[in-house]
């Protein structure tokens, strides 16, 4: 039995057809979309290689069954430079190397963004290690991530305060 | 993961009549039945897919003064609701502590309750295990048990509950909205969980079909908010599962402790409860003599199931802290590290 | 043309344009956006996929295996087991050279350790060959598991490490303990681990007639190619192995695995492209692991405080299959001085996968035993533990005596104490508390790894139009090494970065070597440098032998290559283009091909050690007895620094490697069943992003004219040496709780 759902990836609606609802959405991006800059590292939600956005929040696409996320929006590393442009949190990861091997790159990317809408770490060193504490880097750019995302952070309260200047 | 039927119902009473049949099993986020499918631990028939279900997702400020939490609020979302961690910021606090941010995203209050013990015997399909398959043994009971249960358990099984948010909602007097075959009904969170017992494959009290729809935290509850703490000893700062932790929770009046409760996570197949520690606070001053005994009190049945003898004198002392801590008072933002012993001055050695 | 001894005089080479720059990643912006392609990406057309079933005894045979219930599940292909699979041209048994290790490969039904692979399913989707493998339900015939360092009867192995001897001694060691004023003895146990790189293991394989494509993840494609070739009996060069990206390796990619050949015989079965990727739990067995060693240690002094003997013992572990016995007492062997030094290993053989390297194989479990045991000894002395590691510093290689090639551990001692603020560090340990009551503790270690090489070749091409080209099959596994590479060939060809096509990362190019033993940028380097000496020498050969060049009768090394033109070095102002060189003699484009390896005769003659100094602060609760590092500085010195952001980066994660074997790592073993109870990310504790402090990394000015014509030492490995310890060392000197089990654990600490 196929089951058919919508789903909006990086910004283009796709209907697509599961024929099996096994499939996560991990599975789904990687192995049926073509979409394989998001990482499977652990499979169990214990690393956060796979973390995408779903519905604007980062989750573990690991441990997300596809077919329940009918209608949802989904934003994966594939989806946020515009073009040539990378995106601020891409961008603050290369001065800073913020990764080594690059292979929970995609995750720690995707879990910044997320982290930087939460709005909860604001530019507290120490409230970024626990907020990105979900991401395992077995290289240790550990150091090299909290400045990216410190960097990226500023940005952004750079751009809101002349947004509202 | 083996083939299943997805169901995905319209209304309450579909999913009720959906899941009271065998070898159904309700799915919400499934942060954690996933990973339990994934490993051939759970292996359901059908997925009764609740995520859908309309008015389940409501954080509702009641008439009475209590809170009541949909079953399908995200960990975060509860957590980050301003009016609700500042009415139980312990819960919050647990809340925080446990898991990462993916985690916590996606994961639901109905889930977080339901969630099943680490016991490495009960992930691993090769072992023993009495409560994934009722009857085989226990592999743990002589095995490497060094994290396992100090109170409550039984030579069946020795496993531990390993919520963190069960911890102070059970200290709280949280009770628990259940949708069933007969319609609804509410039970403290306290009743929720079982011991082991002879039985340890029957981890809660709840019948086949039965679906958490709610959590209600009672009006009183809030009258701890200015001491209330949530104390997580881990092996790692963060994203790691309590080895023990305590709920620590007064009301101080004039120099003296006028209610007190507390309760342990990571020791027992259950957040626990310590109505004997809360009593001998009561009416006590809030004093580390005072808080020394309790924990005594609250320890004294314990014994070990293995090789993990440390975890009672741990968990003393982590009531110790987590008293002394709420004693200080309710900080005025959740620290940087919730729940860790680092977290008071982590700031400033950070910096 | 004359002959050329570019390694020895590097006379047309001007370091500092490239190299010694703090450049950013050249495959940073492939990273950041997704679009690195790692094994695991790639999905040739009509691609299945195979998933592998695992053994859950340690020790026995498989009696019977449900195929029928697997091929039953919609979707399945084939079953692959030992009874059905394509025939290998050699036993995988058999070792061919002292680089293979045993596999297990569906030779047969002999289950050797828990985990092992046991059948292959192979399906139209990941769900169906997953549910697939889980449908077989194995039955056994099971035999005791040997488990632990007590498994069973100990001996003395031939070699342990690669080829080392098994004990060594150096002047007379119980005399020596017999007349010292003081001993210490101890025994320190550390754990297995497991490397863990967030890449697992894959595969995409695809055959076409006798011509097989591989994309899998190697730390050594060549070596690897080598081995595909012996068992599937074709030759070498129809093998194509692409790795231009790894996910990590820490060793644990060094040698093909089981797995990554079952992915390729399973493609051989079914005729078509196959996937496959192992589950992480998966990753605990057939892939290599650090071994667990129980080390004795003892010290004497003299009067003064003068190592007069070290005795160092390790028990470790090997397969009941294969041989790779951890070298951890070979750390006490260069970097004290002591008049006797005797190091010894015996071994007892459990029922695991086989161990091997493992990020500094040998110097990091040995390294966490004897700067504690150093810790212990200073205390005991009533010494500061670096006026105790000052005074017994060694100026020449203790067990051999000869001359280090450079050594400028003194310094890192000097500056790494000065960042860190050690000279307000009390003596006594549970002395220190911060303002919220804390215990603090500081402690320190010696780093040390030797600086090795291996062999590499490397081809050099400089083209009409004045670029470079620069081949060689190496492997970024995230050290950096397309960057720092790039650097040394854009300066071997004398042009800059961007002029220079780097080519890397898979087999048809020239050998790139091993990327291990933290030799790779030495190694690949001078490969790198000695070819684009070697093509400049055969330009300059052109242009100064024309006399209608600017350059005539200079001599071929009377020129220096920069910025895409040679000069004259006797006159600068006389210089010559590339481009025009190539031009006049009609050449599209002019090549060279050399080799780099170590110079045995300098190797003779010297001692060559990359050194350091890591200094950890870290804060225990005194009740509660859970751990935190606050603080780490680590200064090191290890020859010359090609690229200072990368290099930092490396040293950052080996000390974060080193606070984890100190606080971490252990994977847990049922000693009945002999299956490993978390074989996961979630209770295999590796340090997360709020596990990790301030670190603080210097390095430390280090010219050696002897290790290689560049220079490098090389960092991959030592940061975790010196790191475990001081971590260690500082929980001592917090709490004054001596854990000699590593990791230390909050059990140790509820006093």
């Amino acid at each position: 039995m196929t089951h058919s759902i919508s789903l909006t990836v990086n910004g283009t609606k796709r209907e697509i057809e599961l024929n099996d609802p096994r499939v996560t959405l991990l599975d789904l991006l990687r192995e049926r979309l073509d979409l394989t800059g998001t990482k499977k590292g652990c499979d169990r939600g214990q690393c956060g290689a796979c973390t995408i956005l779903v519905d604007g929040k980062r989750i573990n696409s690991c441990l997300a069954l596809a077919i329940s996320h009918d209608g949802a929006e989904v934003v994966t590393i594939e989806g946020i430079a515009r073009g040539d442009q990378l995106h601020p949190v891409q961008a603050a990861f290369i001065p800073h190397d913020g990764f080594q091997c690059g292979f929970c790159t995609p995750g720690q990317i995707m879990s910044t963004i997320g982290l930087l809408c939460e709005g909860q770490a604001g530019d507290d060193p120490e409230r970024i290690r626990e907020g990105m504490s979900g991401n395992l880097c077995r290289c240790g750019a550990y150091a090299g991530i909290v400045d990216a995302v410190l960097e990226a952070q500023a940005n952004q309260t750079d751009s809101k305060q002349r947004r509202s200047a | 993961m083996k083939p299943f039927d997805y169901v995905k119902p319209a209304t309450l009473a579909d999913a009720v009549a959906a899941a009271a049949q065998p070898g159904a099993a309700y799915l919400a986020a499934g942060t954690n039945l996933i990973d339990l499918m994934k490993g051939g631990v759970s292996r359901p028939d059908r997925l009764v897919d609740v995520t859908h279900l309309p008015g389940l997702d409501r954080i509702e400020h009641l008439p009475d003064g209590g809170v009541r939490i949909g079953a399908l609020v995200s960990n975060a979302g509860l957590a980050h609701d301003t009016d609700f961690a500042k009415a139980y910021p312990a819960v919050a606090e647990a809340l925080l502590s446990g898991a990462s941010a993916q985690l916590r995203n996606a994961a639901t209050v109905g889930g977080n309750l339901l969630q099943r013990t680490r016991c490495a015997y009960f992930y691993d399909t090769a072992s023993r295990c009495n409560k994934r398959a009722a009857g085989s043994g226990c592999d743990a009971r002589e095995g490497e048990n060094r994290l396992h249960a100090v109170l409550g358990w039984s030579e069946q099984c020795i496993a531990t509950h390993p919520s963190d948010f069960c911890v102070p909602l059970v200290a709280l007097d949280a009770v628990v909205e259940i949708e069933g075959r007969n319609g609804r009904r509410e039970l403290p969170l306290e009743e929720l969980h079982r011991l082991p017992g002879e039985t340890p494959e029957r981890e809660t009290v709840l019948e086949p079909g039965d679906l958490i729809t709610a959590v209600r935290l009672p009006a009183a509850a809030r009258d701890f908010a200015a001491h209330a703490r949530y104390l997580k000893v881990r092996e790692r700062t963060s994203y790691a599962f309590a080895v023990v932790s305590a709920a620590a929770a007064l009301q101080i009046e004039n120099g003296k402790i006028k209610d007190a409760r507390v309760a342990l996570g990571g020791i027992a197949a259950k957040p626990w409860r310590s109505r004997v520690a809360e009593q001998v606070l009561k009416g006590a001053t809030p004093d580390a003599q005072n808080f020394r005994e309790a924990a005594q009190a609250a320890l004294a049945v314990a014994k070990p199931s293995g090789d993990n003898a440390f975890k009672i004198e741990l968990a003393r002392r982590v009531i110790v802290r987590a008293l002394t801590l709420a004693t200080a008072g309710t900080p005025a933002r959740i620290s940087a590290l919730p729940g860790s012993p680092f977290a008071a001055n982590s700031g400033a050695l950070h910096a | 043309m004359p002959e050329l001894n570019p390694t020895q005089n590097p006379v047309h080479m001007r370091h500092g344009s490239n190299i010694g720059q703090p450049l950013t990643r050249r495959d940073g912006i492939l990273k950041v956006k997704g679009q690195a392609e790692y094994a695991a990406d790639h999905h040739p057309k009509g691609m299945l996929f195979a998933v592998i079933a695992n053994a859950s005894i340690a020790r026995g045979r498989v009696t019977s295996l449900d195929i029928a219930a697997a091929k039953a599940h919609p979707g399945v292909i084939d079953v692959m087991t030992s009874s059905h699979k394509p025939k290998l041209a050699i036993d995988p048994d058999i070792k061919t050279n002292p680089f293979v290790f045993r596999m297990e490969v569906l030779q047969s039904d002999e289950i050797r350790y828990a985990g092992q692979s046991i059948a292959v399913v192979i399906a139209e989707t990941l769900e169906a060959a997953t549910e697939g493998a889980a449908l077989l339900s194995p039955r056994y015939a099971a035999l005791p598991a040997r488990v632990g360092l007590d498994a069973g009867e100990s001996f003395e192995p031939p070699v342990v490490g690669v080829g080392n001897p098994t004990a060594h001694v150096h002047g007379d060691v119980e005399a020596g303990l017999a007349a010292a004023a003081k001993t210490v003895e101890a025994v320190y146990e550390t754990p297995p681990q497991y490397h863990n790189a967030m890449e697992p293991h894959a595969v995409v394989a695809s055959w076409d007639g006798d011509r097989l494509s591989i994309d899998t993840p190697s730390q050594a494609m060549v070596m690897a190619r080598a081995r595909v070739a012996e068992l599937f009996g074709i030759p070498a060069e129809n093998i194509q192995i692409r790795s231009p990206f790894l996910g990590g390796g820490f060793g644990s990619k060094g040698f093909l695995t089981g797995p990554q050949i079952l992915g390729v015989m399973a493609a051989r079965l079914v005729g078509k492209p196959v996937k496959l990727v192992l589950r992480r739990e998966q990753m605990y067995g057939p892939v290599g692991h650090r071994a667990p060693t129980r080390q004795r240690l003892r010290m004497g002094v003299d009067g003064d405080g003068r190592l007069v003997a070290i005795d160092h013992h390790a028990r470790t572990v090997s397969s009941s299959y294969d041989d790779f016995y951890e070298p951890a007492a070979g750390a006490s062997h260069t970097l004290y001085a002591s008049r006797a030094i005797r190091t010894t290993h015996d071994a007892v053989r459990v029922d695991t996968g086989t161990p091997l390297f493992m990020r500094a194989p040998g110097e990091a479990t040995g390294s966490i035993a004897l700067e504690s045991m150093i810790d212990e000894m200073a205390f005991a002395c009533g010494i500061d533990p670096l006026d105790f590691r000052l005074q017994n510093y060694a100026e020449v290689e203790p067990i051999t005596g000869k001359p280090f090639s450079s050594k400028a551990l003194r310094e890192c001692y000097a500056q790494g104490a000065a960042r860190f603020g050690w000279d307000k560090r009390r003596l006594a340990p549970r002395t220190m508390r911060d303002e919220s009551g804390l215990l603090v503790g500081w402690g320190m270690g010696t780093a040390t790894f030797p600086a090795l090489m291996f062999m590499a070749e490397a081809r050099a091409a400089i083209r009409r139009d004045g670029s470079g080209v620069m081949e060689i099959g190496a492997h970024d596994m995230g050290q950096g090494a397309w960057t720092a590479l790039a650097q040394i060939a854009a300066d071997g060809l004398g042009l800059d970065l961007d002029k220079v096509e780097f080519r890397s990362g898979t087999s048809d190019l020239p050998d790139g070597g091993i990327a291990g033993g933290s030799a790779h940028t030495a190694t690949a380097g001078n490969a790198i440098h000695n070819a684009g000496a070697a093509v400049i020498a055969k330009l300059a050969d052109l242009a100064t032998k024309d006399e209608r060049s600017p350059l005539f009768g200079a001599g071929n090394t009377g020129v220096v290559a920069r910025d895409g033109r040679l000069h004259r070095r006797d006159d600068e102002s006389r210089s010559e283009s590339y481009a025009d060189i190539l031009t006049r003699a009609g050449l599209a484009e002019i090549d060279a091909r050399a080799t780099g390896a170590a110079d045995p005769a300098a190797q003779a003659e010297y001692a060559m050690h990359a050194h350091g100094a890591v200094f950890a602060e870290v804060k225990v609760d005194p009740d509660l007895g859970q751990v935190r590092v606050t603080r780490m500085v680590g200064a090191f010195a290890a020859g010359r620094i090609i690229n200072p952001r990368m290099v930092q980066s490396q040293l950052y994660g080996g000390m974060i490697w080193g606070l984890s074997f100190a606080l971490h790592e252990e994977a847990i073993t049922d000693r009945r069943s002999g299956r490993i109870m978390n074989a996961n990310l979630a209770e295999y504790h590796i340090p997360v992003n709020a596990d990790v402090p301030a670190l603080d990394v210097l390095t430390v000015d280090e010219h050696d004219p002897h290790v290689n014509a560049l220079g490098i030492k090389g960092v991959g490995e030592i940061g975790i040496t010196g790191s475990a310890g001081a971590v260690a060392n500082a929980v001592w000197h917090a709490t004054g709780v001596r854990v000699r089990r590593f990791p230390i654990r909050i059990d140790e600490l509820l006093t």
